[in-house]
C-alpha cells in the first residue's frame, strides 16, 4: 500500500508549483579551472566515476570527441549514458575522473560555467521554454552573448526553416519535431565549441529523424563537435566518426562508427543483429 | 438629473474605492504571482513584508517630515518609498540567504518551503511589532483632496457629492506605471526573459547559462518593491495597522488565485475582481435606489462591512471549484 502521506501537499498547485523545477543545485559555485593535458582530444571525459546517490552508475568509464568530429554513445536501457553526458556537462558529481575541454580541464566548473567556457547541451526532454515563442528561445540561447546575435539566429533558421515559420509562437505549442530544432537551435544560439545531444530523435517520425540527422551532420562540418546520445542506434554509428558502446557505466567497445557497425559481436548483442 | 445622481453616487461609493483598493491588491498580487511562478511556492510571509516595508516607510517620512522636507501636495511618503523598497529588499534578500537558499539547494518539496514562509510571516510580523508597534497610524499628509464633495457639488451643481482623494489618485497613477513598467521589463528585457526562462524550465534555464541565483535575487527585489508600495499606498489611503496587513494577505491571495496564480495580467484583473465584489456586497445601495425611484424598506447592504474578508474566501472557494486555473490561465493546471 502507498503512503496516504507521501508527496502530501505538493499537489495542491494553490499553494505549490513544481512544474518545470530544477533538478541541478543552481547554488553550486564554480572552481578553477586548469592546464588540460598534452595529447587530449578536444573534450575528453576521462576514467569518469559517480552516480545520484549512493551507488555510482559510471564506473570509469571515458568519452573523447575531436575537433568537428560526431561521436555517437549507444548502450542498453540503463548504461549510464544519459548520466555520462550529464557527468560531462557538470550536473552531476563526479567522485573520480576528469573533464577536459579545449586544453583545460573543467572538472570543477559548474553547468552556468561550462556554458561560458564553450559547451552547448540539448536534454531529452523538457529542452524548450513552452511558454516562450521559437525567437524568445533562441534569445534566451544567446543569454552569455553580450554581442550581436542576429546573425547566428539567421543561421538556424536558415538551417531550420521549418521554425523561422513559427518565431512568433509559443515552443510548448509545436509538434515534437520542430520543438527538438527549436531545442538545438537554442543550443546553437552559444555557438559552442562542443554541441552535446541527448537522444535528438527521441519520438520523432522516420522522416524527421533523418532530416535530424542531415542537420547535425552540417553543424558538425561548420567544425562543431558532436557528442550525442542516440537510441536509433544503426543510422546514428552510420554518420558517427567514432561510436561507443556503454554497459553498465563503462566502455564495452570503442571504434569508429563504420568498424562497430561491422562487428559482427556488436551487431547481434547491440544492434538487433 | 436623478440617474446622473445615482450615477455619481456608485462612483463615489463603490468605483473610486474599489479602483483604490483594486489597485492596492493588484500590486500585491502581483508579488505573490511572480513568486509562485518563479520561486514556485505561494509566500505566506508576503502581507509582512508589506508591514515591515510600511513600517520603514514610515519611519522614514517622520525623519522627513522632521527635517522640514516635504513633496508639497503630494505625501511625504512618497519620497520614503524608494528608499523603503531599498532597505526592505536588503532585509528580504539576507532572509533568502539564511532561510530559503538552503531549501533551494537540497531541492527541498515546495510544500517544504511554503512551511518554512510561514516561520519568515512570524518572524517579519514580530519585527514589525517591534520596530513600529500595533497602533494604528495615519502618515498621510499633503493635499488630502484632487476634488473634493464642496469642490465637485459647486462646478456641477448636482445634489450627490464626489471626492477624489489624492491617496486614490496616487494609488491609480502609481500602479498603472508599476504595471506596465514590470510588463515592459518581463517581456521586453533580456533580464526579465530570463526570469521567465527560469519560472518555464529551471535546468534549461541554467544551460542557457543563465544564473539561476541571479534570477531568485532579481525576483525577491521586484516582489519586494511591489510589496512596499502596495503597503505604502494602502497605508496611506486608510491607515497603517500591523495587524491589517496580515490579513490583507487572504484578498491578495484571492486576487492572485482569482487571476490565475503564476499570470501577472491575471494577478491585476483578480485585484480589482476581489475589490469590487467586496465593496459592492458590502455597501448599502438605498440611497442609489432611492435616487432611482424606488423605496426601499432596508438598507440594502447584503453583508455588513465585518464580512468584507469573507467575500474573498467565497469567491476563493467558487474559483477553485469552478475553475481552478483563474480567469486568466496561470501555473497552477
Amino acid at each position: 500500500m502507498s503512503d496516504p502521506f507521501a508527496n502530501r501537499g505538493n499537489r495542491d498547485a494553490s499553494i505549490v508549483n513544481p512544474r518545470g523545477s530544477g533538478t541541478v543545485d543552481g547554488t553550486r559555485a564554480s572552481g578553477p579551472t586548469r592546464p588540460g593535458r598534452a595529447g587530449d582530444a578536444f573534450l575528453i571525459g576521462e576514467a569518469m566515476r559517480g552516480g545520484y546517490g549512493k551507488a555510482d552508475i559510471l564506473n570509469g568509464c571515458t568519452l573523447a570527441v575531436e575537433k568537428g568530429q560526431i561521436a555517437v554513445i549507444v548502450g542498453p536501457n540503463g548504461a549510464g549514458k544519459s548520466t555520462a553526458m550529464k557527468a560531462i556537462f557538470g550536473m552531476l558529481n563526479l567522485r573520480e575522473g576528469s573533464v577536459r575541454l579545449d586544453g583545460q580541464d573543467i572538472s570543477a566548473l559548474n553547468p552556468q560555467d561550462r556554458v561560458r567556457a564553450g559547451m552547448g547541451f540539448v536534454p531529452q526532454v523538457a529542452n524548450v521554454f513552452p511558454t516562450m515563442t521559437v525567437e524568445e528561445n533562441l534569445e534566451m540561447g544567446a543569454y552569455i552573448r553580450g554581442d550581436d546575435f542576429r546573425q547566428t539566429m539567421a543561421q538556424v533558421y536558415e538551417l531550420f526553416p521549418a521554425v523561422a515559420d513559427k518565431r512568433r509562437q509559443n515552443a510548448g505549442e509545436l509538434s515534437g519535431g520542430q520543438r527538438q530544432q527549436v531545442a538545438v537551435g537554442r543550443a546553437l544560439m552559444t555557438r559552442p565549441k562542443l554541441l552535446m545531444l541527448d537522444e535528438p530523435t527521441a519520438g520523432v517520425s522516420p522522416i524527421v529523424m533523418d532530416e535530424l540527422f542531415d542537420r547535425i551532420i552540417e553543424i558538425a562540418r561548420s567544425g562543431i563537435s558532436i557528442l550525442m546520445v542516440e537510441q536509433n542506434a544503426k543510422q546514428a554509428l552510420d554518420i558517427a566518426d567514432i561510436g561507443y558502446v556503454l554497459v553498465q557505466g563503462a566502455n564495452r567497445y570503442t571504434d569508429t562508427g563504420a568498424a562497430l557497425m561491422a562487428n559482427p559481436e556488436v551487431r547481434r548483442t547491440f544492434l538487433g543483429g | 438629473m436623478d440617474l446622473l445622481n445615482a450615477l455619481v453616487a456608485i462612483l463615489n461609493f463603490v468605483v473610486i474605492p474599489a479602483s483604490a483598493y483594486g489597485a492596492q491588491l493588484a500590486l500585491g498580487a502581483l508579488g505573490v504571482t511572480l513568486i509562485y511562478g518563479i520561486l514556485r511556492f505561494s509566500n505566506f510571509a508576503h502581507g509582512d513584508t508589506m508591514a515591515f516595508g510600511t513600517a520603514v516607510t514610515i519611519l522614514l517620512t517622520w525623519g522627513l517630515q522632521a527635517g522640514g522636507i516635504s513633496l508639497g501636495p503630494l505625501p511625504t511618503g512618497l519620497l520614503a518609498l524608494p528608499v523603503a523598497i531599498a532597505l526592505t529588499s536588503v532585509l528580504v534578500l539576507v532572509t533568502d540567504r539564511l532561510v530559503y537558499r538552503h531549501y533551494r539547494r537540497v531541492k527541498a518539496s515546495p510544500i517544504v518551503i511554503v512551511m518554512a514562509s510561514v516561520g519568515v510571516m512570524f518572524v517579519m510580523n514580530g519585527l514589525t511589532r517591534l520596530v513600529i508597534g500595533v497602533d494604528e497610524i495615519q502618515f498621510a499628509d499633503g493635499a488630502r483632496f484632487v476634488v473634493s464633495v464642496p469642490q465637485f457639488k459647486a462646478m456641477t451643481g448636482l445634489d450627490e457629492g464626489l471626492a477624489l482623494r489624492t491617496t486614490q489618485a496616487i494609488t491609480l497613477v502609481l500602479t498603472a506605471a508599476a504595471v506596465w513598467a514590470l510588463f515592459a521589463f518581463l517581456n521586453r528585457t533580456r533580464a526579465g526573459k530570463a526570469m521567465r526562462a527560469y519560472a518555464d524550465n529551471e535546468d534549461l534555464a541554467l544551460l542557457s547559462g543563465i544564473d539561476p541565483e541571479r534570477v531568485v535575487r532579481l525576483t525577491w527585489i521586484i516582489a519586494t518593491a511591489l510589496a512596499v508600495a502596495a503597503g505604502t499606498l494602502y497605508g496611506l489611503d486608510k491607515s497603517f495597522k500591523a495587524f491589517n496587513y496580515f490579513q490583507i494577505l487572504l484578498p491578495i491571495f484571492a486576487a492572485a488565485i482569482v487571476g490565475g496564480l503564476g499570470s501577472p495580467l491575471g494577478a491585476v484583473a483578480g485585484g480589482f475582481v476581489i475589490a469590487f465584489s467586496e465593496v459592492a456586497l458590502t455597501y448599502p445601495w438605498k440611497k442609489i435606489a432611492q435616487y432611482l425611484g424606488f423605496e426601499p424598506a432596508g438598507l440594502l447592504q447584503l453583508l455588513s462591512t465585518e464580512y468584507k474578508f469573507a467575500v474573498s474566501f467565497v469567491i476563493l472557494i467558487v474559483v477553485l471549484l469552478v475553475k481552478p486555473t483563474g480567469l486568466f490561465r496561470g501555473k497552477s493546471y
